[in-house]
């Protein structure tokens, strides 16, 4: 404070050093301690949530594996067998990937000679004969390949997945410890190929959601006004408007085949896709209040005003300043969106609207656990199975939700 | 009361509009009517038909007819069903579809605020711990998953229920058990949360000096006052039971709407799925207009806007 009345020059110089002491020790002081951002805080207390992180730790291994299906010895989701396995309980006998009478890894090489063949063929050949060469050779690799019997035409990554899978466990394929179904398939294997469809659509139609919900809404609430009454007055009608039956329409007019060839092939649109955006479509209309409900609190702050009056439009301010600022109650609505999304997809798989064979999904598999229930037998591993693993999932998102819930909630920042 | 009826009901009418309207196109995209099937009837006989029942004038007309004869409770005869109105496939359907859904919602209040006031008594007791893990697993599992797996066990294992059908009311109790659980489930919770909270309240403290019996505060004061989350919760819980009712009666071979609706979609019964859709948007209409109007009597804090 006081500077002190200078009695000579060396005192003066002893005082501006301890000064100087005095303000490293504030600085090293400061430094020391961190501020916490609001995610910092909010993984602390997810962190100390114990059925969040196992349920987290669920959720990534769920996905993780179904990701990389492809690479798992797991045995053919499709190669069916009436004869031998048609509906057999769980069991540990040793299965090994065929395709027809001989082993895959005999009937890859066999393949791989004949093409390799043909493409010695071309090597010497020419013109036209070359050209319908080439053509051949394609249409063999996408017709006759054994994989295309085995995992229904792979794309390119999965078809290098499954090399890989050859390469690591040749015909080596887990025992049916899961069971078969009505068609001799194993029911593992197709659990396993089923959470990618189910995985997907959770996410890709929780992003639609998410996008559609967050733009109108925080349009609404920025807006404010007559636009934010007209807007809010649209979701309150569709709000009472039952979904499901729109949907269903939709989807059976979108299945059938006519309009499948003339309006979607050609734009290379599936029905899988169709799905994924019919579903993010119809569940934004709570995501869209609660943002907007956000937006409105939000937009007389002041770093609103501040960026106005650095000349920023009303986008600028709204996907830049105000949507990342709703993005807690975002998240925590999002992880009640997504068990949602994947309860609807397998919803309308049950009834036979969703997902269609060959492709899997979760309740496609429940459903065809039902379908060959008699009052004779129940083949009580066809519902088990399928079953527990899509409650497990829903049952993680649910309690991670909550996690996340209490970890975002601003009234318990730093406890 | 009455202006908020009044505004109510025009949105509603605004609303079945909408549904009307949309669903129309939807139908119309499709392209093959009601008479393309496996016998190919000879392209004059079909001109005929077509022109008897109006699919040959345009859209625009079409959809006009339609809508006036709709706004008339009029919708035609089934294309599929032999010998059966619109009218009469719903007057069917829909009390069988209907003491189903009331079944499943009863059961689910019943059971759930009974276990959610338990629960909050009682809070940290064994029960609390069993309803609440109850509850969790009741919310998360799906219906259909349930009600298979309770075909599987109650009907073929243990012999307790009949496998499907409709009639008596053994048959009933299996398809509302499943139906109604996620929401006991729900509902329990809310109940448990809103109790627990009233519980620290002064008025109840004021009860319990004035002398009332422990049952009576709780029956009595708390309840009133915990119970408007589960009150706002029952428009959710009618959508949902509406579109849970739809697989439980295709498990249980229960002949209600939504059995006729999921057989009309995918056969192009027009009229039949444009009618049980109207129903359902009515229905879901009526109970959040009910909702609204019940919160309000039980909160008298709450305007009706």
């Amino acid at each position: 404070m006081s500077a002190g009345t200078p009695s000579s020059s060396n005192t003066d110089h002893d005082q501006a050093a301890q000064q100087r002491r005095r303000y490293e020790e504030l600085l090293r002081e400061a430094e020391s301690i961190k501020g916490v951002s609001l995610w910092q805080d909010a993984w602390r207390r997810l962190r100390r949530n114990r059925a969040a992180m196992i349920s987290l730790g669920f959720l990534v291994l769920m996905s993780v594996s179904a990701v990389l299906t492809p690479l798992a010895p797991l045995q053919s989701p499709m190669a069916s067998d009436l004869k031998n396995r048609q509906l057999k309980p769980p069991t540990l006998a040793a299965q090994t990937l065929t395709v027809g009478e001989q082993s895959l890894t005999d009937a890859l090489q066999k393949f791989r000679a004949e093409i390799n063949a043909l493409k010695q063929e071309i090597a010497s050949a020419e013109g036209e004969q070359k050209a319908s060469l080439i053509k051949e050779v394609a249409e063999r690799e996408r017709r006759n390949h054994p994989y295309a019997a085995l995992w229904h035409h792979p794309g390119f990554i999965t078809s290098r997945l499954i090399d890989l899978r050859m390469m690591l466990f040749g015909n080596y394929s887990i025992p049916s410890i899961c069971g078969s179904d009505g068609l001799g398939r194993d029911v593992l294997s197709r659990l396993f190929w089923g959470a990618r469809v189910s995985l997907i659509v959770g996410i890709v139609g929780t992003a639609v959601s998410l996008l559609i919900g967050v733009s109108y809404g925080a349009t609404a609430g920025y807006c404010g006004g007559w636009v934010d009454n007209a807007m809010m007055r649209f979701v309150d009608v569709l709000y009472s408007v039952p979904f499901i039956f729109v949907v269903i329409f939709l989807i059976t007019i979108l299945s059938q085949d006519d309009i499948k060839r003339e309006y979607l092939e050609p734009y290379g649109i599936d029905q899988i896709m169709i799905f994924y955006v019919v579903i993010g479509a119809i569940y934004w209309l709570t995501m869209s209040r609660v943002v907007r409900g956000q937006v409105m609190s939000l937009k007389h702050e002041q770093f609103v005003d501040a960026a106005r009056t650095t000349g920023a439009g009303g986008m600028r301010i709204i996907f830049r300043h105000l949507v990342p600022n709703v993005m807690g109650v975002v998240i925590v609505y999002l992880s009640l969106t997504i068990p949602a999304v994947m309860l609807f997809e397998a919803f309308l798989s049950f009834l036979g609207l969703g997902v269609s064979p060959p492709d899997v999904s979760w309740g496609l598999l429940i459903n065809e656990g039902v379908q060959v229930i008699t009052p004779i037998r129940t083949f009580w591993w066809l519902v088990l199975f399928p079953g527990l693993t899509l409650t497990l999932t829903l049952f993680a998102l649910n309690f991670l939700g909550d996690g996340l819930r209490d970890a975002l909630d601003p009234r318990m920042k730093n406890r | 009361m009455a202006a908020f009826l009044l505004k109510r009901f025009l949105w509603m009418v605004l609303t079945l509009w909408i549904v009307f309207t949309v669903t129309f196109f939807l139908m119309r995209a499709v392209p093959g009517g009601p008479f393309d099937g496996e016998k190919q009837l000879s392209p004059a006989i079909k001109r005929n038909i077509e022109k008897r029942y109006h699919f040959d004038d345009p859209l625009a007309v079409q959809y006009l007819d339609n809508l006036r004869r709709a706004a008339m409770f009029d919708f035609g005869p089934s294309l599929k069903l032999e010998d059966y109105t619109v009218n009469e496939v719903i007057a069917e359907g829909f009390p069988i579809s209907a003491s189903l859904g009331i079944f499943a919602m009863v059961f689910a209040l019943t059971l759930g605020t009974t276990a959610g006031i338990v629960s909050a008594i009682k809070r940290h007791s064994a029960y609390d711990v069993g309803f609440m893990i109850l509850a969790t697993v009741g919310v998360a599992v799906p219906n259909f998953v349930l009600a298979s797996l309770a075909v599987v066990v109650f009907v073929f294992q243990v012999h307790l229920f009949p496998a499907a059908g409709w009639g008596t009311v053994r048959q009933l109790i299996l398809p509302a058990l499943c139906l109604g659980a996620p929401f006991a489930g729900y509902i329990a919770r809310l109940t448990r949360t809103g109790m627990l909270e009233v519980m620290g309240l002064d008025y109840i403290r004021t009860a319990y000096a004035k002398g009332l019996s422990h049952r009576r505060v709780v029956l009595r004061h708390a309840l009133k006052g915990a119970i408007t989350p589960v009150i706002s919760y029952l428009g959710p819980a009618t959508a949902g039971i509406l579109t849970g009712s739809l697989v439980l009666e295709r498990i249980f071979a229960i002949p209600g709407m939504g059995s006729h609706f999921i057989e009309a979609a995918t056969q192009r019964d027009y009229p039949l799925a444009m009618g049980v859709t109207l129903v359902y948007t009515f229905l879901l209409f009526f109970m959040n207009t009910l909702v609204d109007v019940s919160y309000a009597l039980i909160d008298p804090r709450i305007k009706l806007g």
